[in-house]
């Protein structure tokens, strides 16, 4: 169960890189616990802290009008690399609930979805818009819609997303519902394709 | 009409969600100490059992050390506590655990093939982005996120939206010391790294076909570089004859059960794909990247490139600031600090035999470290076999037990700032060898016959 999302209303702060990565979200060495918890304090840490660990005054989430930002606006293939999910558990940690770019890293979307971020998709130019606007931006999930100002942009996002999103759903439990349907497919596979099923 | 990749999904989905996606049946769950600990206890937290734990696995290859003589105590700060909790988690959940010290212990996408757990045709998921390697033996295979882990365990199926399919084709021959890792790094550099994006991948064409089943794996481990969700190639005879009699495959009247089951797992000659990218594989050089992204690779003859206008040229100038290089610049000769041999996408026998052909009896250049390690603890055994180890550490190798060790950097080892490392593994992000360290990747013998030189230069 995650937080559902609905709507959002924030400032969004630009990180408008291709290709970040989920080393650079959260690197490696940040993630000290075998937990999915305390991975705020390591978000972008390669560039929100400088060597002494002390705060780099010249990224985004440093400066005092994003520093309460639920809104990352991002470049193509966000969230490409390892498949951590503590780049996400990271980002809901500090407090983003929504990253809009071009386009996302499948694997990071799904988790996304599954950690209550919403991962919309815009194109390059209206982000750009977005970034250019004064003030903070809307978005309404059910509707479908991203609010600047009197700008309104429209977005695509796919009905199981949208679904799990708003409904903070736990896909295991939608799943379980189909339990017979899969115990039935299950019975027939092990005919059509016993080897599948090691230990007998 | 469907292709390799229409027949493996059509075979797996159990229903249709109300929002349109499929619950797809998952034939194999890989877990790694990185997340396995916390997807089971997240599971276990949760009240939930592992459905048919026979058919989960897991591994201890990304924190443990592949230091000799190494135990539970790793050089990741914190790192013992992965090993140790992932060790209970499985036990209690009554998954086989390829443990520290076990025969079988390597890196999950070595391991798995190697035992016969993945087989053409099943669909298998693991935690791990590198999955995709799998789908060389004609599976469906992918990197999915530890709460997507959880729910495989718990149901044995996968919620998910249809991908997008592409077929890549490499036509005709490579040139002599061409390689898969190059045939990936091209297909990339050309196409770039969001090239592959959602689709569903298959490789095919005369220069695939012709591959061995190790080099396949190479192919399809840097199918997620190009943002795919998966990358796959039909199995044919290699394929079958590679896979038969290992300890999980099936055997005797199951093999031959099997082995017809699998005959008709390829695309139909009409077969319709989303999306084709066609590659003469003749034009194909040994490649090596020069920037921070697989997309940032060029012909080793080749220089650093002038910006071209895909991306941005902030993105260009920061990946050069970074790598410490200037347009224009010859890579070819750039003096190296470090070279590195591993991973799952080349630490394979057939790897390390090359690097080793490489070697042969010379030495690795004055104030380079170079260090070895093979992707399994299976491998390392059939190399020292060979008296490959000693070959290595003659040159002057470290010689390791087997892991990811510093494919990538968890908080412990690692080359240093600034240090510039040429490398057999899939990524060379901003300090994804350490805090600062410059990567180049490419193939094994590259990076051996640069060992060699103390320059980067192909073999
Ligand atoms: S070898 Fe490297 S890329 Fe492969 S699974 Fe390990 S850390 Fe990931």
């Amino acid at each position: 169960m995650s937080t559902p999302f609905t709507t959002l209303t924030s400032v969004a702060a630009p990180l408008i890189e291709d290709n970040i990565d989920t080393d650079i979200i959260i690197p490696s060495r940040e993630m000290k616990s075998t937990g999915k918890t305390g991975l705020a304090a390591g978000l972008f840490a390669g560039r929100r802290y400088t060597q002494g660990r002390s705060e780099n005054p010249d990224f985004v989430l440093n400066q005092s009008a994003y520093r309460a930002a639920a809104i990352l606006l991002a470049g193509d293939n966000f969230g490409c690399g390892s498949s951590r999910e503590h780049a996400v558990w990271a980002l809901a940690e500090h407090g983003i609930r929504a990253v809009i770019a071009p386009s996302f890293s499948p694997i990071f979307a799904g988790n996304a979805v599954r950690g209550g971020v919403l991962p919309l998709v815009l194109p390059r130019a209206t982000i750009a818009a977005l970034a250019a606007s004064e003030g903070a931006i809307s978005i309404d999930l059910p509707a479908q819609t991203v609010t600047a100002g009197a700008r309104v942009a429209d977005f695509n996002i796919d009905a199981e997303a949208k679904a799990m999103l708003i409904g903070g759903l736990d896909a295991i439990d939608l799943t379980l519902q189909a339990a017979d349907r899969i115990a039935d497919w299950q019975r027939v596979d092990r005919q059509r394709r016993p080897w599948v099923y090691l230990g007998g | 009409m469907p292709s390799l990749f229409d027949k493996l999904w059509d075979r797996h989905v159990i229903a249709t969600t109300p929002g349109g996606a499929a619950i797809i049946a998952i034939d194999r769950i890989f877990l790694h100490e990185r997340t396995g600990a916390a997807a089971l206890a997240s599971l276990a937290a949760a009240g939930r059992n592992v459905a048919d734990p026979a058919r989960a696995f897991a591994a201890m290859d990304h924190i443990v050390d592949t230091l000799p003589g190494r135990g539970d105590a790793t050089t990741m700060p914190g790192g013992t506590a992965f090993i140790t909790e992932t060790r209970a988690a499985c036990a209690a959940a009554g998954i086989t655990l390829f443990d520290i010290g076990h025969p079988d212990q390597g890196i999950v996408h070595v391991v798995s093939p190697e035992l016969g757990l993945v087989l053409p045709g099943l669909t298998l998921v693991a935690p791990d982005s590198h999955t995709c390697t799998q789908g060389a033996v004609g599976a469906l295979a992918w990197g999915i996120g530890s709460t997507e882990a959880e729910h495989a365990l718990a149901t044995g199926t996968l919620r998910l939206n249809r991908p997008r399919t592409m077929r890549v084709v490499f036509d005709g021959v490579l040139a002599p010391g061409v390689t898969p890792k190059d045939m990936a790094l091209a297909l990339i550099a050309a196409h770039g790294a969001a090239g592959g994006q959602g689709h569903a991948i298959e490789f095919a064409g005369s220069a695939v076909t012709a591959l061995a089943m190790e080099g396949r794996m190479t192919l399809c481990n840097m199918a997620t570089e190009f943002a795919a969700f998966s990358g796959f190639i039909a199995p044919d005879a290699v394929t079958f004859e590679w896979i038969k009699g290992r300890r999980y495959a099936p055997q005797g009247a199951l093999w031959d059960a099997a082995l017809a089951d699998w005959q008709d797992l390829a695309s139909d000659a009409d077969a319709v794909f989303d999306r084709e990218i066609r590659i003469d594989a003749a034009s194909i050089a040994p490649m090596i990247s020069w920037g921070t992204s697989p997309a940032q690779s060029v012909a080793i003859i080749g220089g650093v490139p002038a910006f071209a206008g895909s991306g941005s040229r902030a993105a260009h100038d920061k990946a050069l600031a970074y790598m410490g290089l200037a347009e224009g610049q010859s890579l070819a000769g750039l003096a190296i600090d470090a070279a590195f041999i591993g991973s799952c996408t080349n630490s394979r026998l057939s790897d390390l035999e090359r690097a080793a052909a490489v070697i042969a009896g010379r030495r690795v250049a004055p104030g380079v470290r170079a260090i070895v390690v093979p992707g399994s603890s299976a491998v390392k055994r059939a190399a020292e076999a060979q008296g490959l180890d000693r070959l290595f550490t003659d040159a002057g190798f470290e010689w390791r037990e087997s892991g990811c060790s510093m494919c990538f950097f968890a908080g412990g080892e690692s080359f240093g700032a600034g240090q510039r490392v040429i490398s057999s593994t899939n990524r060379n992000f901003e300090s994804r060898q350490g805090p600062g360290t410059r990567t180049h990747i490419a193939s094994p013998e590259t990076v051996a016959a640069s060992a060699i030189a103390g320059r980067i230069c192909a073999a």
